[in-house]
């Protein structure tokens, strides 16, 4: 069974978020980055199923070379070998084009991704690809369990949860919890150096989208706390403060 | 000879005496992907296992859990890092096994668990086990499935070490040493399946070290201390009645324990060292937090300048720290590389780099743990009222704290072991102190040149005031030895200034050092707030050495000499004025900003 996993590297969920060049540009000046936290499930399933169906894990991202630390770090959780295809990550569309075109000239069985992204949090790449593919793309998937090629899928959906049975192959966004959260181990990171790591380079592809400026969220006020037994101060803030009654 | 350092390789205490290349260094900037990433596996592990658990560990009312959380660090790896693959290890380098310390600095009590079972509780058989100890143990010690302990202290011998009363008798087929005696503080006793015990053959004047298991039975153990911090680390007397130790698991030779342990120490000084700049990150990483959410008067108290002074003084010490423990740590591991190079075995060689910059092991003891203590300290004062509160997290980041002045020698030994070790040096003519010492006081006696020596650069005025910093502690420790001779050692106090002056002098030269490597790598320009931070330690370091200079004058030198030594004193402790406070600003800034320690 192969398994392929896209992950993202993306500014860890602390980091300050500031623009330059008159906010047309994203500041990664001082900023840490990380694997996308979904992708860390997707990875962490995939390890799960090389043990349980003895699968062949690869692990592939759309980016630049300063993405390779978080796919050593793919491997040294403990995927077999790393996948990174040479292009700036511009927008959805290409970067599903990308992992598409990868994609035609192998046999994955399972494509796992993230539910979404962090940092542009589009959550449609699954998508995308499954349509590109002619696969069926699931989203968010917080249960999988393979039994030969039948699929069991537990998935969140508005104001409940959906079980799916499907086969393979198929493209799973994952989400907590589907698998437990994995760390390196310190053989994983001593091996991750000597596991196959290919740079190829980027597919033709259009981009479909630009950023023509970003703005941050206006800063949120203050909440007041008010005791249950002031209920007409309650009141009069309503009206005469926030003005909503 | 082959176990002397080559000409070219840096010797333990030579800082005093010689310039060091900054090149020759080694600085965090320079760790490597795989080991950012086995630091961040220790961080990810604190963080998910460590701390969620930190009221249930202190509460002691788990006996299963620390334990357990050993198990999952062994099934990480974590406990074998310095161990040799062959026996379940990953043989790491010594720095790396220094920065696996320095996350566990941020994981409170249980910092001390982990400590012990690394490292005097492994140790041992590591550096001098038999091939067949050493295949017995470490893999079970490497994976965690055996935990150990160390029994050293006695009732009646603490830093007293050798008068300990533990007696091993041989039995009549002298098969086996029976055990007989009681040890105290003992770390990890409560779930130890092993103990490296020292204790007296018979007779005689040296202890002599033990592989005990538990299951060799004999040993019973009072129940928990009851301690002021460390709550969730095991700390228990333990007895030893007729405990029945077979004779092939001495360790080392006979009567040459106290050895052993104070070699062992030396490991346990430098790595507490990088464990409480892990200690302290964690408590300036609160600090900031704490300063960018909490609102007086209108704003955010980050924005106070007493605030950002503490936050800037905090990071300063902890960047200071930093660049001592690794700069030694690679000391080290060059040492070690250097003596089995000359045809030294592993463990030999490991031993005896230890050995040779024990003086810095010292130094860094005393230096980490006080800058944890300051760190915690200005954390519980910039926390205010939820500061002193148990709800809060720095209350027991600061009951924590306190024991690191206390274990692996208290500071008082430590800084007394500095001084002693380091003329001992000299006397062995290992270091010779004797000729810079006499050219300082050759000096004294000439014009002071006034000439500039016109150089530009980063740090050469800096470099000069290092320079003169050491001249003080070669004239006042060099007339302290003239003047007193043998009854020096009695004067502990002026030990103590000595001390004190050579402390501040080798972290002031290592944050120097990193950062003239750093301005060379990247640029000054990009590390401007890292030169600030080594301007600010720079004078803290004149500010302390002054005045232990002058108590340690004052108190052994009169009349003329007294005076020659105070013009001394004035002559070599001169620093061009710098904006400090605003420094210390551009730092907090930079800080605050980011949220977190970001050097």
């Amino acid at each position: 069974m192969k398994i392929l996993v896209c992950i993202t590297h993306v500014p860890d969920t602390t980091s300050k978020i500031a623009f330059s060049d008159n906010n047309t540009k994203f500041d990664s000046t001082n900023v840490q980055y990380i694997i996308g936290p979904y992708e860390d499930y997707a990875i962490s399933k995939a390890v799960d199923l090389k043990s349980s169906n003895n699968a062949h894990v690869t692990v592939l991202n759309v980016g630049k070379s300063e993405s390779d630390p978080s796919l050593r770090r793919a491997l040294a959780i403990g995927a077999d070998e790393a996948i990174r295809i040479d292009a700036d990550p511009m927008d959805t569309f290409f970067v599903a084009t990308q992992i598409a075109s990868h994609v035609k000239g192998e046999t994955y069985d399972l494509i796992l991704m993230g539910r979404e992204s962090i940092d542009f949090n589009g959550g449609i790449v699954h998508s995308l690809v499954g349509q590109m593919l002619g696969i069926p793309a699931f989203s968010p998937v917080m249960q999988l369990e393979i039994n030969d090629s039948k699929v069991k899928m537990t998935r969140e959906i508005e104001g409940g949860k959906e079980y799916l049975e499907t086969s393979l192959p198929l493209i799973a966004g994952c989400q907590e919890p589907i698998a437990e959260w994995k760390i390196p181990n310190m053989r994983g990171i001593m091996t991750a150096r000597t596991k196959p790591f290919e740079v190829v380079e980027a597919y033709d592809s259009e981009t479909r989208s630009r950023n023509k400026n970003f703005e941050l969220p206006k800063e949120k006020g203050g909440i007041q706390l008010i005791d249950p037994d002031e209920v007409e101060k309650l009141h009069e803030l309503l009206r005469n403060e926030a003005k909503v009654i | 000879m082959a176990t002397e350092l080559k000409e070219k390789m840096i010797k333990g205490g030579e800082f005093l005496i010689k310039e060091t290349d900054p090149k020759d260094i080694f600085i965090p900037e320079e760790w490597n992907e795989e080991q950012k990433m086995i630091y961040q596996t220790c961080l990810d592990f604190i963080e998910t296992e460590i701390h969620p658990n930190l009221d249930k560990i202190d509460s002691m009312e788990y006996p299963e859990l620390v334990p357990s959380l050993l198990d999952k660090a062994g099934q990480l790896g974590l406990l074998g890092s310095g161990i040799p693959e062959k026996y379940n290890g990953f043989g790491m380098d010594f720095n790396t096994t220094m920065l696996i310390a320095e996350a566990f600095g941020q994981s409170h009590s249980f910092v001390v668990s982990i400590s012990v079972h690394i490292g005097i509780g492994t140790l041992p058989i590591l550096f001098y086990g038999t091939e067949e100890q050493k295949e017995k143990y470490l893999p079970k010690l490497a994976m965690g499935t055996m935990k150990s302990a160390y029994c050293l202290t006695e009732p009646d011998a603490g830093s007293d070490a050798n008068a300990g009363k533990t007696k091993a008798r041989l039995s009549e087929d002298k098969k086996s040493y029976l055990l007989n005696g009681q040890k105290m503080w003992i770390s990890n006793a409560g779930f130890a399946d092993l103990f490296i015990v020292f204790a007296k053959i018979e007779d005689d004047k040296y202890l002599s070290a033990f592989i005990v298991e538990k299951e060799f039975g004999g040993i019973t153990m009072n129940p928990e201390e009851k301690k002021l911090g460390i709550k969730g680390s095991s700390t228990r007397q333990v007895f030893f009645n007729d405990c029945n130790v077979p004779v092939e698991n001495l360790l080392g030779e006979r009567e040459s324990g106290f050895k052993m342990a104070l070699n062992i120490l030396n490991i346990g000084r430098i790595k507490l060292g990088a464990a409480t700049v892990g200690g302290s990150k964690l408590a300036l990483n609160r600090s900031l937090k704490y300063a960018n959410e909490r609102k007086q008067f209108g704003t955010t108290i980050g924005s106070f300048g007493a605030i950002k002074h503490k936050l800037a003084e905090m990071a300063t010490r902890i960047y200071a720290c930093e660049s001592a423990v690794y700069r030694t740590g690679k000391n080290i591991e060059d040492a070690y590389i250097n003596y089995k190079n000359d045809g030294m075995d592993e463990d030999s060689a490991k031993n005896k780099a230890v050995e040779e910059f024990a003086i810095e092991c010292a130094i860094l003891k005393v230096h980490g743990s006080e800058l944890l203590d300051f760190a915690v300290d200005e954390t519980v004062q910039i926390h205010g009222g939820i500061g002193y509160s148990a709800e809060g997290p720095a209350e027991r980041g600061y009951r924590d704290a306190r024991i690191n002045r206390i274990y692996e020698g208290t500071n008082e030994i430590n800084r007394l072991v500095t001084i002693d070790m380091l003329l001992k040096k000299a006397m062995k003519g290992s270091l010779d102190l004797m000729t810079p010492a006499m050219e300082v006081q050759k000096e004294l006696t000439s014009i002071p040149s006034f000439k500039q020596n016109g150089e530009d650069g980063l740090f050469v005025k800096e470099k000069k005031v290092l320079t003169n910093l050491k001249k003080i502690g070669l004239m006042i420790s060099g007339s302290a030895v003239l003047k007193l001779s043998t009854k020096l050692k009695d004067e502990q106090e002026i030990l103590m200034n000595l001390a004190d002056m050579l402390i501040e002098g080798y972290v002031a030269e290592s944050i120097i050092l990193r950062v003239e490597k750093l301005a060379g790598i990247k640029g000054a320009e990009s590390c401007q707030r890292q030169i600030d931070m080594a301007m600010i330690y720079l004078h803290r370091a004149v500010n302390e050495i002054i005045p232990a200079a002058k108590e340690a004058v004052y108190a052994f030198a009169e009349g003329d000499e007294q005076r020659m030594l105070l013009l001394g004193l004035k002559r070599f402790s001169k620093i061009e004025p710098y904006n400090l406070k605003e420094a210390r600003r551009r730092i907090a800034h930079e800080m605050l900003d980011r949220n977190e320690y970001c050097f």
